[in-house]
């Protein structure tokens, strides 16, 4: 894949933290073009962190954030949205009060052409047709799966080059979560480069191209996800046994 | 009078009344749901709002007559001029605030009103102002009741002035923004939305709001004064809190039962008019004691 070589996102030693807490110490990463990278780690290692600096809702304190050859490290989080670099953070964030419908058009808060925000909402609702079906509810009303849904396909509205997927199968039943996983392929396959944050090391490490795990605030291994799913150390930290 | 046309004149009273108190508890609401400040400012708005609509009318009035035509065209005016004040003061005064603790943000919001306040008294010397607008006193009879063409055309460009606020915030991605902000900042900024920018819009609609109802009150009553804006100030903030702080339908409702509570407390034998600021905070103070999230105001539960 010609495509394959091409980088959208880079990090460079990137440092940031929350006051004098110093959360992310250095990270470098890279996600090319079309690729599915995870990124793993336990608890508290900064992967949150990582996607929040990138998305701009963490201010980075040294090192540099690259997206499409752009600098947008100082960039605020609004403009690196409406570049194309959607993150979908933990937790889904389904806007309570506002019905999934209008969840919807906000996803397409910068999509100015009304036929563009109709025939995406169209998208959505083939992938996700349990959203049609209750477009008029209030978003939050959802069961956690369908809001996870509600998320994504929030952040599908808007057209994303590159998806930030910060943890979609956290407190979901084990069938959601491989739904959840095989609709990430699905999007994966059909061209949205993604960057996924997943606490089910074995299923990421699956699906994933590239995997980068963390360790307090660096990245301490990296590697191509069948060697990774193979190694060792991977094995007992992560994935048990 | 009958007891039936008591009625149906105070009911009249109480809807002139109602939409003042509603348009500036609107601004309260709105602005309360997007930063989470309680703009005791608000109130002075509305002051400021109808001493610019004073001035404007002042210059037109010799044009188009200090009739209804020249009071509209001076609260349109007025409006934008003291939305754009709205922003300007967020700008200056909130906005390097808002990461920190609510008692300083609220207190500099008290800051804010005493600043205009005094501007206000020093420029006016503390007189009462004379509106110098003239309405005219024609009125429809409607059978028993007497309802005048200015109670009509003021509750009807409060009414219209609602209905637009209602659709802009229901059916404009701007309108969607604004409530969504209210929810939740980060995921708002996460989907490409200018939090700022919405916030500064939703401080220009509160403020124009509010100057609406100066300019109105103004040429209603007949004279504007630097402390005008202190009670109406307090009312819509409980107007607010009865329709449920932060939510826009709430303080339309809001603003329209206090308006009648006090027209029609007033007419219980044996309680004259100066009695209905204590209607008003007897039921500001029951509100916060019996149903504090207001009639239509949700609790903040969180769901995981």
């Amino acid at each position: 894949m010609s495509t394959q070589t091409e980088t959208i996102l880079e990090l460079e030693n990137v440092t940031a933290g929350y006051g004098k807490i110093v959360a992310l110490n250095g990270i470098s990463l890279t996600v090319k073009t079309g690729a599915m990278v995870t990124l793993l780690g336990a608890n508290g290692a900064g992967k949150t962190t990582t996607l929040k600096t990138i998305s701009g809702l963490v201010r980075v304190s040294g090192g540099a954030v690259r997206f499409e050859s752009a600098d947008i490290t100082q960039i605020p989080a609004h403009e690196i949205a409406r570049r194309g670099l959607v993150h979908v953070p933990e937790g889904r964030h389904v806007l309570r009060g506002l019905s999934v419908r209008e969840n919807l058009e906000l996803g397409a808060f910068t999509v100015k052409d009304p036929a563009l925000r109709h025939k995406r909402m169209k998208e959505v609702f083939e992938l996700f047709p349990v959203l049609e079906k209750r477009q008029h509810g209030d978003g939050s009303l959802l069961s956690g799966g369908e809001q996870q849904m509600l998320a994504i396909g929030r952040a599908l509205m808007h057209g994303p080059r590159l998806l930030l997927l910060d943890e979609p199968s956290m407190g979901l039943a084990p069938k959601l979560v491989i739904e959840t996983m095989r609709i990430a392929k699905q999007l994966s396959e059909a061209g949205t480069t993604i960057l996924l944050v997943e606490q089910n090391a074995r299923l990421a490490l699956k699906l994933a191209h590239y995997g980068y795990v963390l360790e307090s605030g660096h990245i301490c291994m990296e590697g191509e996800a069948a060697t990774l799913r193979v190694d060792k150390s991977i094995v007992q930290a992560y994935l048990g046994e | 009078m009958s007891v039936l046309n008591i009625f149906l004149q105070q009911l009249v009273n109480g809807l002139v009344l109602g939409s003042f108190y509603a348009l500036v508890a609107l601004g309260y609401t709105m602005i309360f749901g997007v930063v989470k400040l309680l703009n005791f400012a608000h109130g002075d708005i509305y002051m400021v709002g109808g001493f610019i609509g004073f001035l404007v009318l002042s210059v037109i009035a010799p044009i188009v007559g200090p009739g209804w035509t020249g009071v509209a065209v001076s609260m349109v005016v007025a409006m934008i001029a003291v939305g754009f004040l709205g922003v300007v003061i967020q700008r200056v005064a909130y906005q390097p605030m808002l990461n920190a603790p609510r008692l300083s943000i609220l207190i500099t919001a008290l800051a804010v009103s005493l600043v205009l306040q005094n501007s206000v008294l020093t420029l006016t010397h503390g007189q009462y102002q004379p509106m110098g607008a003239d309405l005219g006193f024609g009125d429809i009879n409607l059978g028993m009741l007497f309802v005048s063409y200015n109670q009509m055309i003021l509750v009807g460009t409060a009414a219209a002035l609602m209905i637009g606020l209602e659709l802009f915030v229901s059916r404009t991605q701007y309108g969607r923004a604004m409530r969504a902000i209210s929810i939740d900042k980060d995921m708002c900024r996460l989907m490409g939305i200018n939090v700022t920018a919405v916030i500064a819009v939703t401080f220009f609609i509160g403020s124009a709001l509010a100057t609406a109802a100066g300019t109105m009150a103004g040429a209603y009553y007949g004279s504007i004064w630097y402390f005008m804006g202190f009670l109406i100030g307090i009312k819509a903030f409980t107007a607010a809190v009865i329709g449920g702080i932060g939510s826009i339908p709430g303080a339309m409702l809001g603003g329209l039962i206090l308006g009648l509570l006090e027209s029609f407390g007033t007419q219980i034998p044996g309680i004259g008019s100066e009695w209905k600021d204590v209607f008003s905070f007897a039921v500001l103070i029951l509100m916060l004691v019996l149903k504090p999230t207001g009639l239509l105001g949700k609790s903040e539960q969180e769901r995981m």
